[in-house]
């Protein structure tokens, strides 16, 4: 990048696009409409920089060696959690993870936290909307000790019912574990407000951040947060790399999750004592590249400013949900309108299949997930087998919401002409 | 790369008008298939005489229109076919999808509009979902002493 923006100015799209080389390329001769955000995110010039820069002028192991380059890289990934903990405004750089992603920081939390603080008969709370990622390792934690996973309801759109939530929470509630934003529906849950109930009943909260800290201000000390968990993939940032955040006082008296080099202090032929925080949690050499990379993401998202982000997103959500609710053939799934959802539209055109749907949109290079996006449970609440979703970032435009319009209109031709 | 390729008429015509569809209780080889990745589904009774010859064949299903094409195409194509013709309509059609072999139309009817769905690489285990169901059949019902047999097969 070369222009120098203030986060209080309004991000000039074309010039963020002129950041992101893919976003030139062309897919079935079509330019690419790339509206797949929420799975993952299309990488600025300053990130993929950041990695080829770490490869060809410090590559090293961190933590360990004694020369130049290893003091560099470790200094570099070491700098990279500072500016991430600054970005959630975590109180301290030590509460702040390195994973491979948020399906690993909630995994390590099921485990490390889970096996020594969740007994039989224990319950564990989820919500109705959760992506497999914060449900999956629940069922196998509850498996493991014999626990009990309970849901809070939501209504059609999302909504968690905060009523039957208080009432679900008693003295065998362990933990409650809930997205911040959907991944399907958009909507945004009142993670607040919930850790507010859980926190009056003594009962910690873990928030899947996988939706909400990429494309919102996520401030994990004001919401109180116990665990906080999301992806650099989705940020901007590269594959393989994710935070959990948790707080310093519930991480140290955790168990660490993988066992190996960098998370001990010292190490006998039977039994070995835990590196502080961070590294107890960052055993094996971790991805340095994806850490700096992540870093690199975040100085890029700092430069646009987060709320200039969310501001762009929700006039193109405000304005996709229009265009889409035009057409009579399209239903969408979660609430009608930007009060409480972020950019992640979901829907169905008429009876036709989301892969027909998927596939004729992709032949005019517009990028959609079509399937049951990781949330099996939410598909079979909605009674449908998979919807068609739309999720938008900062690079995306208005032209590319007509874009997407027009192409369902024309799917919707090729099959009932047919 | 043409949708039109993907999508031919005979393809449409199939998933809009379905041919052979709905349980049919007198059926020897009752087989589910599913893909669990994308959630298409077919259900097939087959009924086999005692002189190995697919009397009937009936499905069931829901999913893309390229499943459900796929498995309307499949029932016409080996209706009245010994059991041994039936395996080299499968054989032929497995390879022209999966290996990019020319296929025979006469022995594949309409099974060879399908031959677009290539082009579309995540599209193909929709094409083959309900020839790799009905092969699971047959081959149970040869290993079989011939008595009515219910079997399912998951696509991987």
């Amino acid at each position: 990048m070369t222009t120098n923006r203030s986060a209080e100015t309004t991000p000039d799209v074309a010039s963020i696009r002129a950041d992101f080389p893919i976003l030139g390329t062309q897919v079935h001769d079509s330019p690419l409409v790339y509206l797949d955000n929420a799975a993952t995110t299309q990488k600025p010039h300053h990130v993929i920089e950041s990695l080829s820069t770490y490869y060809e002028t410090y590559n090293a192991n961190i933590h360990r060696g004694l020369h130049t380059l290893s003091e560099q890289a470790t200094a570099e990934y070491e700098s990279a959690r500072d500016r991430i903990a600054a970005f959630i405004n975590a109180k301290q750089s030590h509460e702040v993870i390195f994973t491979r992603g948020t399906t690993d920081a909630i995994n390590l939390v099921a485990r490390a936290w889970g096996d020594s603080n969740v007994a039989s008969g224990d319950e564990i709370i989820l919500t109705e909307i959760e992506h497999h990622s914060n449900l999956v390792p629940w069922q196998m934690l509850a498996h493991r000790r014999g626990a009990h996973l309970r849901f809070i309801p939501t209504d059609s759109e999302g909504h968690v019912d905060l009523v039957e939530y208080e009432k679900m929470l008693g003295k065998r509630t362990r933990i409650v574990a809930v997205t911040h934003m959907s991944n399907v529906l958009g909507v945004i849950t009142p993670v607040a407000e919930l850790i507010r109930i859980a926190h009056a009943n003594g009962i910690p909260v873990l928030v899947d951040a996988a939706q909400s800290v990429p494309h919102m201000k996520v401030n994990v000390q004001e919401l109180d947060a116990d665990f906080v968990a999301f992806s650099g993939h989705k940020m901007l940032g590269p594959t393989g790399i994710g935070i959990l955040y948790g707080k310093e006082s519930l991480l140290n008296t955790m168990d660490p999750f993988i066992g190996g080099g960098s998370m001990i202090r010292v190490v006998e032929l039977h039994e070995s004592s835990w590196a502080g925080l961070p590294e107890k949690f960052e055993g094996g050499t971790p991805n340095i590249a994806g850490a700096i990379g992540l870093g690199a993401a975040v100085d890029y998202i700092n430069q646009i400013g987060i709320s200039n982000i969310t501001a762009h997103e929700m006039s193109l959500t405000d304005y996709a949900l229009q265009q889409l609710q035009d057409l009579d053939s399209v239903r969408i799934f979660g609430p009608p309108d930007t009060a409480n959802r972020g950019g992640v539209i979901s829907f169905a055109v008429g009876e036709i299949h989301p892969h027909d749907i998927g596939t004729l949109l992709d032949t005019d290079g517009v990028a959609v997930r079509a399937g049951h996006h990781c949330a099996q449970p939410l598909m079979r609440k909605l009674g449908v087998p998979a919807t068609v979703r739309a999720s938008f970032y900062l690079y995306n435009t208005t032209d590319e919401i007509d874009q997407l319009v027009a192409s369902i209109s024309r799917a919707k031709d090729f099959f009932d002409g047919a | 790369m043409a949708l039109d390729d993907l999508y031919r008429d005979v393809i449409m015509d199939h998933y809009k008008r379905p041919r052979n569809q709905g349980a049919a209780s007198d059926a020897n080889i009752v087989v589910e298939g599913v893909n669990p990745l994308c959630g298409d589904e077919v259900k097939l009774w087959l009924t086999v005489s005692s002189d190995n010859i697919v009397t009937a064949a009936n499905f069931e299903g829901h999913g893309c229109s390229i499943s459900q094409a796929s498995v309307s195409i499949m029932t016409e194509a080996i209706t009245g076919k010994p059991v041994a013709e039936v395996g080299r309509i499968i054989s032929e059609f497995r390879a022209m999808m999966l290996d990019g072999a020319d296929a025979n139309e006469t022995l594949l009817g309409d099974g060879i509009a399908l031959e677009g769905v290539r082009d579309f690489p995540v599209r193909i285990k929709c094409a083959v979902l309900s020839w790799n169901t009905l092969k699971l059949g047959l081959d149970e019902h040869q290993e079989s002493s011939g008595g009515h047999i219910e079997l399912s097969h998951t696509e991987s």
